[in-house]
């Protein structure tokens, strides 16, 4: 994307004034989708973005600066700009030596999407919207959509580093609504990875489809869920997100550096049940939320957070890291160019355990089983979050009976944690999620196996 | 970059439209200003100008759209080319179409503050630092700063279409926000306050810090309660939340796509006749006011439920042609990159008489509402059916008792429409597309322990 040359020249502008670190991160990205609705492929979007952010830290501050103008003229003037925003008050330092970035990429793309004739995609849309119709009369209304991107980085910074990366996403979603007696019900379902066209030899977007409608007709007949405190299974893949939601946050060292988590001093401490242990994994191949480098240069980790139930790491960014002395973990992501590098979750999941998950519900007296969790946001000083259920049902004697409609489910992250009481062997990735922090919004993963929350969880129906 | 110039580059898009095409050009411009204080000092300072274009072109019926974030001709040549072989692909649609002029004139607005541009930005820095000390010498339980934040903003766009629309903008913006921690070894609490306007001047930092301190310290002690049935009376920070998600349903888009429970219900009565409810997207008090909509055509007034009677919804020129009927200037478009949705610029609901004191002490047995969680994903905007989380102050004998959070609060929207028990007379503007004031709503399940 750009000539090493005047990397290290516009570094030179950076940090001209004096910095303790300069950084160029330069992203093209192209971007395409379709959209379909009331039977019609209503459009085809495609966009383009390209530009360099460039960062100068001076002690404690950070100067920051953007520019879609990636001519050496363009980039010298954004990098006068954040040297300037950053108040050093030194003089330049040395042009440094830039070493390349050696990461292994985690997955492979067979087929680039941009390769890929647009009728093919638009074929997906209509497919999919017989399939979900043929489920049943009620299915009144469906919505897809297909949508890929293509994402090349380079990061270059005053430590030496230079790396590059190319990061392709395909995804699928549709949504289908049933209408009867009881008014309308929606069903969604979604497939989402760090892959190229060859998704669709894995997945069928036909499956996808009659997922989303039997959701949509099984709600139907739904009952309001009931309120208030209860016993909560949930099964694989459908739950990640609380995790993501209840600790994961609170584990990025940027919120717990302010005091803002709950899970702040408590390293080495035990702040969940001995069956927890949470990993999050950038390096997880072909995951919506997996990279070769980071948004800072930095390849990508396996990082185990709490093992056991015992709190090892926090999630580090370069600038956090810096400052402790430590490296980073791989965690340092931004939604573009325009934006800083925060900490950030990659594929944030839980490992899975020994129980069966048929041994989890029959072991169950009463409860909801939760098989899909919808979005959700969390009180990373408080520990209190909240997201919504998709999908559920009653658990009555050991087994899962009635589906309930949508309902919110409420929590507290470190009294959830130490309450999970089994953990099933059925470990699966969800769908692909967006996380969004301080307005960035950055592609993430999750997973769960089967398991059992004994208390602490409140279910927020409307039943009385 | 100024209106005139963004204007040019739209006109000149549009000029390359071949016989039978429809084009809409939209070309943005900002500058960007964001500090962040932490601790006394700068934690970053961001400065920053982007642009970009987005076309939507209709052929034969069908829609395409592109968009670029560089301005080059190069970018705006590969950009039409890109709309137009988009467009190829789409599905014909006898009701495909851009907006048409309506004779309708835009309100003159002043939405453009040059004061802006000529601010200094030491004074801006000095703001985001004198905002996170004010607040943390609020109150001696404040322990830490999450956030304090000043940004601004000047923006300009300009729209043209093959089919006679031209017009082109200004806007600036200011914001101060801060998010704030309290607590002791027991108990945390977070809150936030913020104050915007369209320059430095228009900024109340005291008030800001005020909320955020008010916030956090109202909530300290707090604990869940046990399930019941009551009386709610919402914040107006929270009425304008539940305002904005009915606003979703009444739009043009939800209702011809069979998504709105309120679809084909024009004339019923669908909530407690003492409530009316409008847009009034050209309120200059407002900051999210708009002389024009996302495709160029006036804002204007919109009714939507006249005493407890659903009046109409709101229409861009697509929806409105869909429904037969013509747009009430309600197209939005999130950005450059997005095709024009549907959705209000200033909802409001017609204030009543009560204070929100008055109101308290009217339920005299409740749950005053001050902030709710998840409310996107807790509310289906098909059915209606609503659990959000919540925290507050429980109401009794017609005061202020003891502070409840981790519940959640639901019922539909429908039902709570129609149990509208009281309208306060505060209305409250925010900076995002919904007014608000107290609001209390009968018979609604709080699910604690």
């Amino acid at each position: 994307m750009l000539e090493e040359s005047t990397i290290q020249r516009v570094l030179a502008a950076a940090a001209s004034r004096g910095a303790d670190f300069a950084e160029i991160f330069a992203e093209e990205k192209r971007s395409s989708s379709a959209l379909l609705d009331d039977g019609r492929i209503e459009e085809l979007t495609s966009g383009r973005d390209r530009g360099a952010g460039i960062r100068v830290v001076v002690g404690e501050s950070t100067g920051f600066a953007h520019t879609s103008d990636l001519s050496e003229a363009g980039l010298i003037a954004a990098a006068e700009t954040a040297a300037s925003a950053a108040r050093g008050s030194g003089t330049g330092t040395t042009i440094v030596d830039l070493d390349r970035v050696n990461a292994p990429r985690p997955n492979l793309v067979r087929i680039m999407p941009g390769d890929v004739p647009k009728a093919k995609k638009v074929e997906l849309l209509l497919m999919a919207n017989e399939m979900a119709r043929a489920e049943g009369a009620a299915i009144t209304q469906v919505s897809a959509r297909y949508a890929d991107s293509h994402r090349r980085i380079l990061v270059a910074n005053t430590d030496g580093t230079l790396g590059t990366d190319e990061q392709v996403k395909t995804l699928f979603s549709i949504s289908a609504v049933a209408s009867g007696d009881t008014g309308m019900q929606t069903g969604r379902e979604s497939i989402g990875r760090s892959v190229g066209f060859e998704l669709f030899d894995t997945y069928e977007v036909g499956d996808l489809a009659r997922t989303a409608a039997q959701r949509a007709i099984t709600k139907l007949a739904a009952r309001p869920a009931p309120s208030g405190e209860m016993t909560v299974v949930i099964g694989p893949g459908g739950g990640g997100v609380m995790f993501h939601e209840a600790c994961g946050h609170g584990l990025e060292a940027d919120l717990v550096g302010k005091g803002a988590s709950v899970f702040a001093g408590r390293l080495g401490e035990q702040v969940a049940s001995s069956l927890v242990t949470l990993v999050d994994d950038g390096t997880m191949g072909g995951e919506w939320g997996c990279f070769a480098i980071d948004d800072e240069g930095r390849p990508a980790q396996r990082n185990v957070l709490i093992q056991d139930g015992i709190l090892v790491d926090y999630m580090w960014d370069g600038l956090r890291a810096r400052a402790e002395g430590r490296a980073s973990s791989g965690n340092g992501r931004r939604q573009s160019y325009q934006h800083l590098p925060m900490v950030r979750m990659t594929n944030t999941y839980l490992l899975g355990g020994t129980s069966t998950p048929d041994q989890i519900l029959s072991d169950t007296e009463s409860g909801v089983y939760i098989s899909h969790l919808g979005g959700g946001q969390v009180n990373t000083a408080t520990g209190d979050f909240v997201f919504g259920m998709t999908e559920a049902y009653l658990i009555e004697d050991g087994r899962i009976t009635e589906p309930l409609r949508e309902g919110n489910l409420i929590g507290n992250g470190p009294g959830v944690l130490t309450s999970i009481d089994a953990v099933g062997n059925d470990f699966a990735m969800g769908g692909p999620g967006t996380c969004g922090k301080d307005g960035q919004g950055v592609p993430v993963g999750d997973g769960v196996p089967t398991l059992r929350v004994a208390s602490g969880l409140t279910i927020g129906g409307t039943a009385a | 970059m100024n209106p005139e110039e963004l204007q040019q580059i739209a006109d000149r898009i549009v000029s390359m439209a071949e016989p039978g095409e429809q084009i809409e050009a939209v070309v943005a411009w900002s500058r960007d200003t964001e500090v962040r204080a932490f601790e006394g000092e700068v934690e970053h300072f961001v400065s920053a100008d982007s642009a970009g274009v987005g076309i939507r072109m209709i052929s034969q019926g069908k829609q395409g759209l592109s968009w670029a974030g560089v301005l080059d001709d190069a970018a705006l040549k590969e950009c039409l080319a890109e709309a137009r072989d988009n467009a190829s692909f789409g599905s014909e649609d006898p009701n495909a179409g851009l907006a048409e002029p309506d004779g309708v004139e835009p309100e003159e607005l002043s939405l453009f503050d040059e004061r802006l541009v000529h601010a200094d930005t030491e004074e801006k820095i000095r703001l985001a630092i004198e905002l996170e000390a004010q607040v943390r010498a609020g109150d001696p339980r404040i322990f830490g700063i999450e956030s304090a934040d000043y940004a601004d903003s000047v923006m300009a766009t300009a729209l043209a279409s093959t089919t006679g629309i031209r017009r082109s903008s200004a806007e600036t913006s200011v914001y101060l926000g801060v998010y704030a921690l309290a607590g002791d070894e027991e108990d945390t609490t977070t809150g936030f306050g913020f104050s915007v306007g369209r320059a430095l001047q228009d900024l109340d930092l005291a008030f800001a810090a005020q909320e955020a301190v008010q916030r956090c310290v109202r909530l300290l002690g707090a604990t869940k309660a046990p399930s019941e049935r009551l009386t709610v009376v919402l914040h107006p920070y929270v009425t304008s939340q539940f305002l904005s998600l009915i606003a979703e349903m009444l739009s043009g888009e939800s209702v011809i796509r069979g998504r709105s429970p309120f679809a084909g219900r024009v004339g019923e009565e669908i909530a407690a006749p003492s409530l009316t409810m409008f847009d009034d997207a050209t309120d200059p008090l407002s900051p999210t006011a708009s002389d024009t909509d996302g495709e160029g055509l006036a804002c204007r007034r919109v009714p939507l439920i006249d005493a407890g009677v659903l009046s109409g919804y709101m229409h861009n020129a697509y929806t409105a042609r869909v429904a037969g009927t013509n747009s009430t200037g309600s197209a939005q478009r999130g950005s450059h990159r997005a095709a024009p949705g549907v959705g209000p610029h200033v909802i409001k609901l017609m204030p009543g008489d009560l204070s929100a004191e008055e109101i308290i002490s009217q339920v005299g047995d409740g749950f005053l509402v001050h902030d709710i969680a998840g409310l996107h994903s807790g509310v289906n905007p098909v059915s209606g059916d609503l659990s959000v989380g919540a925290d507050g102050v429980r109401i009794r004998g017609g005061e202020l008792a003891e502070g409840i959070r981790e519940v959640t609060i639901g019922s539909t929207l429908q039902r709570m429409l129609g149990d509208v028990v009281a309208i306060g007379s505060d209305l409250t503007y925010f900076p995002w597309e919904s007014t608000g004031l107290t609001l209390a709503i009968a018979d609604v399940t709080m699910s604690g322990q």
